[in-house]
């Protein structure tokens, strides 16, 4: 069997295992959902009235709010999605089934693509789910299906990156608890950028900080896309933060998962 | 293969590996003969995981070489690993799949084809009598079903040379009883064994030949029959109601070795009948009772304290 067929044979194996996992760990999706789900409640319900007559826009109030804060709601979720993979890539070594696999002669590099693979699926189906909330709280996109096809690419890029990252930060962690606690960063990111309100609200360090961070761009993209703001150099800015981050995830978890087993 | 005998399963050649400035392993040499048994033993700490890591391709060695099924560990693990199955010291099952599940994961990342897969996993979960457990998770075993899911799992792609790490540790003496068993019938198919243990007795029962790991190195190995032969160890123990009964035994035999507190004798014998009955004659023309007596054949025990100047194993702690 040639390299290519054993490592499509191996991952579509760990695919199916991770997917497995998936479905027996309910409480773990779950709370990968939920937890976009009640901060865009509460951001809309709570907040909205008020941030949305901030915003000052035209029609204002709670409902221009949701319209705003659904793309940085949608970057949440794929944020706290990705923490799922962290967690479930401890597991496994903790279970000690890495070290299992590490001494049969599968392809290697399918252990961490069966990671990806079934991590951006229940990553892209956290999305879809809070989109559905979002829509039916009063979120309406104004733009066409070539926008959305867009707008879905721009979001598995931004899953593919997090995930690789995401799968290096399961490699690095000695215990399952710390796996979960390492990506918490990630869920503050698109608080401390565009996602919830304008940069230009905020003090003058953390406004450096917003305009420069990779969620930022991404938002604004996302943003564009589906409501039909300026995107202007955002879309290219974001290609160019996910490339980056994919890279430093891949190598990085090749290098973790190369090095000798510790346990 | 070039430079390595088709007879030998496994060789190492003077392996070291350090964690740090901690030299745990400092040049071990040993090979085992295919379809054979080999036993590593040693205490707590005396490096045998890490050798089963190292020839497993699951660590590297700091220096010297080994050579697994034919193949060099380090220059083409991927080879080793087609050739081996391992089962290490702590389960590796994965938790959320039923027994079966995992078994047919084995399978199909072995690519046995779905009908062989599952043929293959039920022909195991039997012979493990895991079949009612078959579909349940690995949470709810017990330790010796989830030791043995973890053996059957290695034996999927039906392996030439196995590792068991302290395949027996924790587990009762009857589950013990049935995993050796299942290492016998291993051997039996041509299967060569690599078994590390802190029992002196297990070593004793399956191993072909015994190597005893102390301190990062190999302080004796040969059959256990040639381990024991090297240290003289055997001895008849005698029990005494009193200290007076024990003084009056001590006058009598010649070269017992005393011991007050359990009012007991040591007699070195041979462990025949007739020195037996010797010893016996001489305490029965003083009339002195004999409150129990058992005979020692030197054991593993005797070979640890002889070799390492310790006493046994088990019970001692190196870290
Ligand atoms: N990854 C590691 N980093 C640092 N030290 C290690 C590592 N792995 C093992 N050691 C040390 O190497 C020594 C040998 O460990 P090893 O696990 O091989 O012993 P062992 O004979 O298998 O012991 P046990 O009977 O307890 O399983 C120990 O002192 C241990 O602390
Ligand atoms: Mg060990």
């Amino acid at each position: 069997m040639n390299f290519l067929t054993l490592w499509a044979n191996d991952s579509a194996t760990m695919l199916r295992r991770n997917l497995r996992h998936i479905r027996r760990y309910p409480s773990l999706t779950l709370l990968l959902v939920g937890t976009p789900v009640v901060i865009l409640l509460l951001f809309v319900y709570v907040f909205g009235g008020t941030l949305g007559a901030g915003l000052g826009g035209v029609s204002g109030g709670r409902a221009a709010y949701v319209d705003y804060v659904a793309p940085g709601i949608i970057l949440l979720t794929v944020a706290g999605a990705v923490q799922g993979t962290a967690i479930t890539v401890a597991m496994d070594t903790a279970d000690g089934i890495i070290a299992r696999f590490r001494s049969m002669a599968i392809s290697r590099a399918s252990v961490l693509t069966g990671h990806v693979l079934s991590s951006m699926i229940q990553c892209m189906l956290s999305v879809a789910i809070v989109v559905v909330v979002a829509l039916l709280v009063g979120f309406r996109p104004t733009t066409g299906p070539a926008e959305w096809v867009g707008a879905i690419g721009i979001i598995a890029m931004v899953a593919w990156a997090l995930t690789w990252l995401t799968v290096a930060l399961g490699l690095v962690t000695k215990s399952v608890e710390a796996a979960s606690n390492l990506p918490q960063p990630l869920i503050l990111l698109p608080f401390f950028g565009s996602g919830f309100v304008p940069t230009d609200s905020m003090p003058t360090g953390l406004r450096w900080f917003a305009e420069y961070q990779p969620f930022t761009p991404i938002v604004e993209t996302l943003r564009g896309l589906l409501l039909g703001t300026a995107i202007g150099d955002s879309a290219l800015l974001s290609v160019a933060w996910c490339a980056a981050i994919t890279l430093i995830g891949f190598v990085w978890a090749r290098a973790l998962y190369d090095r000798d087993l510790v346990r | 293969m070039p430079n390595s005998p088709s007879h030998a399963a496994i060789t190492a050649t003077g392996l070291r590996k350090s964690f740090g400035d901690h030299s745990v392993l400092d040049g071990i040499d040993f090979h085992v003969p295919e379809g054979t048994i080999f036993s590593l033993l040693g205490p707590n700490g005396a490096g045998k995981t890490t050798v089963v890591r190292i020839l497993s391709t699951l660590l590297r060695p700091d220096g010297g070489e080994a050579r697994v099924g034919g193949h060099d560990v380090a220059r083409e693990p991927d080879a080793v690993r087609a050739a081996i199955g391992v089962t290490g010291q702590f389960s590796a099952v994965d938790d959320l799949l039923t027994g079966e599940e995992n078994m047919i994961l084995m399978a199909d990342l072995h690519h046995l084809g779905r009908r062989e897969g599952r043929r293959r996993a039920a022909d195991l979960l039997a012979r493990f009598d895991l079949v009612e457990a078959a579909k349940q998770r690995p949470a709810t075993y017990s330790g010796g079903m989830r030791r043995r899911l973890d053996l059957a799992m290695g034996l999927v792609g039906n392996p030439r040379i196995v590792f068991l790490d302290e395949p027996t540790t924790g587990l009762d003496p009857r589950s013990r009883r049935t995993m050796w068993r299942i290492v016998r019938d291993l051997v039996a198919g041509g299967v060569t064994i690599f078994l590390t243990t802190q029992y002196l007795e297990e070593a004793d029962q399956l191993a072909d030949r015994v190597a005893l790991l102390d301190r990062g190195r190999l302080v004796a190995e040969g059959t256990p029959g040639e381990l024991k032969r090297r240290v003289p160890g055997g001895h008849v123990r005698l029990a005494f109601a009193d200290a007076d009964a024990l003084e009056t035994a001590v006058r009598t035999l010649d070269g017992a070795a005393r011991d007050d507190d359990a009012l007991t004798l040591r007699v070195p014998t041979d462990g025949s009948v007739g020195s037996l009955k010797a010893v016996l004659d001489r305490l029965d023309d003083r009339s002195l009772a004999v409150d129990g007596l058992s005979l020692h054949t030197p054991d593993l025990d005797d070979v640890f304290l002889a070799l390492t100047g310790r006493p046994d194993s088990g019970k001692v702690e190196l870290r």
